[in-house]
């Protein structure tokens, strides 16, 4: 497994030198950013503000140094737990309280589920709740972009239960075939809800899966952002110089629940979960930053107290934000509306649908 | 009689089966260790072990092809798919292998398995937690579709299913689990499949429905009585078989007919018990069938109570009818 960071947040001196002060700031900066985010957005679920959210906390080490190693050309499919990767690529947060509210100023309209961001400027497609769908769609997109000329890498993330599912194999086969240019980023935090890795496969590591299909594979520790970044590095270099698809997976940790619907006290040990909050990988940075002069008590403050500002900015927003307007529920079915569905909008709009709406 | 809501039924139906039968298997994601993220299949593991009760790797095609293989070996096999909204990736096990072992077989193998799944609305889901797709199963020949709205007729029905000799799509309102409470048969009961259920009897007008959709019905037909309209309900309980007869018998008495489902309009369920009733009783026919369904769009998160029947949408069509 590759690690730079160790636990105490001490630099493997056989590694190669470290990315520049500037570059380990930022991945700190995001980190700290989404765990306050994450931490913000449980609270207001628990306060019934929300109806559902799905935090990655534990996880902000594998996100963040993979998201960092991508160009801006490149795009994005993610799961449930990658919207760090939106917010780094430019889409605002506004957007992220807004679709968590479902609020007619939603990008995407209060269509969906909290957590299921859209950000085409961030190359971050629409996420589907369906596990492993989007695996496809990245292989798809990398051919897509070498057939049209262009050096684009597709990034597509799954969780270790997503290896299961066929989509994924399918994915993982077809990239092999037409070494696309693409990485298969898995993010094993060790759970798929209540199921263990463990349950996945009978192959002791999911990286086994590369060779199976004819590409390099490489394991990684993934709440050590360094080495997440360099491997990801490695990954993205080689797709776009034309060397095909790289399986990575990133060895971390689920450290809440799987969603604000679900209690992992029912079914995992909490000596497991104890062990895995000493490999924090927020804790692990910032004592390697420390240690460099690069960060203290000063900069951790002002960044979350930024960072709760813009949360509360966007927050009021939502909560002042009316709800979408009937006929957003009708549009987007398809480029131009159905005669079926225009009468269907009528009739919605004359129903006792709206009085008993809220009743 | 013990009083449960849908949710325990389920529950009491599989642990009651399971005692009964030792060839019943359950399985799925997340089913055994947590006892399913519904809590259906609670108490279940520790009752009859891992090599009855069994959580899956996050594969439908998987829990599904291995459950008709299962079924073809001389189990019974329970499938869970955790929503319905999920059960794609096995779709092709269903339509192109469990629906049509007996035929293709000429009867030779066969495929009794249940295949469990949460439908439905109403618990703020967004697209993938919430839609009504039980007319692609009704669509496919060699399935049965069961769907029941009380805790009575969950225990009943699932019994009935798992000791039905062919597949069985298994539908269970996730909006009622705990909504939905009512007495409870104790111990084995089963309520064949096939046969509609009178909720409410009325002269005016025949509510259908089905899951979720029945007490949405049952508040519409208590308003209706307020205005003097009295309204007939009837809960379909399986897509497939279809009750035809409790169909059309009802309305004939009324007169009036005015379908109800949560899925879609366009090639919903609703359209086969319209053409059903135009074919065989439009002569008792006062009015024309009026639908009131989800609408031809995805299952949308904000809008959710827009676009699901409510008891107020149900009572303008009723309302349509009667003056018409
Ligand atoms: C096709 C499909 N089946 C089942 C589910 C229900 N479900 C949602 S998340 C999940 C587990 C996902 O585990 P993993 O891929 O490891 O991702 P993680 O949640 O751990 O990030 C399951 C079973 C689903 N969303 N889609
Ligand atoms: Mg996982």
């Amino acid at each position: 497994m590759v690690r730079v960071l160790d636990e105490r947040g001490e630099l493997d001196p056989a590694s190669p030198p470290a990315p520049p002060d500037s570059e380990l700031r930022y991945f700190y900066l995001w980190m700290l950013t989404v765990r306050t985010i994450d931490g913000r957005m449980m609270h207001l679920q628990r306060q019934g503000r929300i109806a559902f959210y799905g935090p990655i906390t534990g996880q902000e080490a594998t996100v963040v140094g993979s998201v960092a190693a991508l160009g801006p050309q490149d795009w994005v499919f993610p799961a449930l737990r990658e919207y760090p990767a939106a917010l780094m690529r430019g889409m605002p947060l506004s957007h992220l309280v807004h679709q968590c509210y479902g609020t007619a100023l939603d990008v995407v309209r209060g269509r969906q589920m909290p957590c299921h961001y859209s950000s085409p400027a961030a190359h971050y497609v629409a996420m589907s709740s369906c596990i492993g769908t989007q695996v496809p769609h990245a292989v798809g997109a990398a051919m897509a972009a070498r057939i049209r000329g262009e050096d684009t890498v597709a990034m597509a993330y799954m969780g270790d239960g997503a290896t299961s599912e066929p989509d994924v194999h399918a994915a993982l086969n077809f990239a092999g075939v037409y070494r696309a240019p693409v990485v298969l980023f898995c993010q094993n935090n060790g759970w798929a809800i209540t199921v263990p890795v463990e349950r996945q496969t009978a192959a002791s590591r999911l990286v086994e899966r590369a060779e199976a299909y004819g590409m390099p594979g490489v394991r990684v520790d993934g709440n050590d952002v360094l080495a997440v970044h360099r491997v990801t590095l490695q990954a993205v270099e080689r797709a776009r110089s034309g060397g095909g698809p790289t399986f990575i997976e990133a060895v971390t940790y689920r450290m809440l629940g799987h969603t604000t619907s679900d209690d992992p006290s029912r079914y995992r040990d909490p000596a497991e979960v104890e062990a895995w909050r000493g490999r924090d990988p927020l804790l692990r940075m910032r004592r390697f930053l420390e240690a460099r002069g690069l960060w203290g008590d000063e900069e951790e403050a002002a960044l979350l107290a930024r960072v709760q500002a813009a949360l509360n900015a966007a927050i009021e927003a939502a909560e002042a934000a009316p709800r979408p307007p009937l006929e957003s529920l009708f549009d987007d079915v398809y480029a131009e509306p159905t005669p079926e569905l225009e009468r269907q909008l009528a009739e919605a709009r004359g129903a006792g649908s709206r009085e008993g709406a809220h009743g | 009689m013990a009083t449960l809501n849908l949710l325990q039924a389920v529950n009491d139906a599989l642990f009651t089966e399971m005692r009964r039968d030792e060839r019943v298997v359950v399985f799925g994601e997340d089913v055994a260790r947590a006892g399913g993220v519904f809590r259906t299949t609670d108490g279940l593991l520790k009752e009859f072990g891992e090599a009855r009760v069994f959580d899956t790797p996050l594969a439908e095609s998987g829990i599904i092809g291995i459950g008709v293989g299962m079924a073809l070996y001389g189990l019974r096999p329970v499938a869970e798919i955790q929503f319905l909204d999920f059960i794609y990736p096995g779709f092709d096990q269903i339509v192109n292998e469990a629906a049509k072992m007996r035929y293709r077989s000429g009867g030779q193998f066969t495929c009794p398995m249940v295949i469990r799944a949460p439908y439905g609305g109403g618990i703020r889901g967004g697209h993938y937690h919430s839609q009504s797709t039980e007319a692609y199963f009704a669509h496919t020949s060699g399935l049965k579709v069961v769907i029941p709205s009380t805790p009575a007729d969950a225990k009943g029905l699932l019994a009935a299913s798992i000791r039905d000799p062919d597949p069985v799509i298994f539908l269970e309102p996730k909006h009622l689990y705990r909504s939905a409470r009512g007495e409870v048969p104790e111990g084995e009961h089963v309520e064949p499949l096939g046969r509609a259920r009178l909720v409410r009897r009325g002269e005016h007008v025949t509510l259908v429905a089905w899951g979720a959709m029945v007490p949405v019905c049952e508040r519409s037909a208590e308003e209706a009585a307020t205005e003097g309209v009295q309204v007939e309900v009837l809960d379909l309980r399986s897509l497939v078989p279809l009750d035809v007869d409790a169909l059309l018998a009802s309305v004939a008495r009324t007169g009036r007919l005015v379908v109800v489902h949560e899925a879609a309009r366009t090639a919903g369920f609703g359209a086969e018990v319209s053409a059903l009733v135009a074919e065989r009783a439009i002569e008792y026919l006062e009015a024309p069938i009026y639908r009131v369904t989800g609408y031809d769009t995805p299952f949308p998160f904000a809008l959710e109570n827009d676009y699901l029947p409510t008891p107020a949408r149900v009572l303008d069509a009723v309302r349509q009818a009667v003056r018409y």
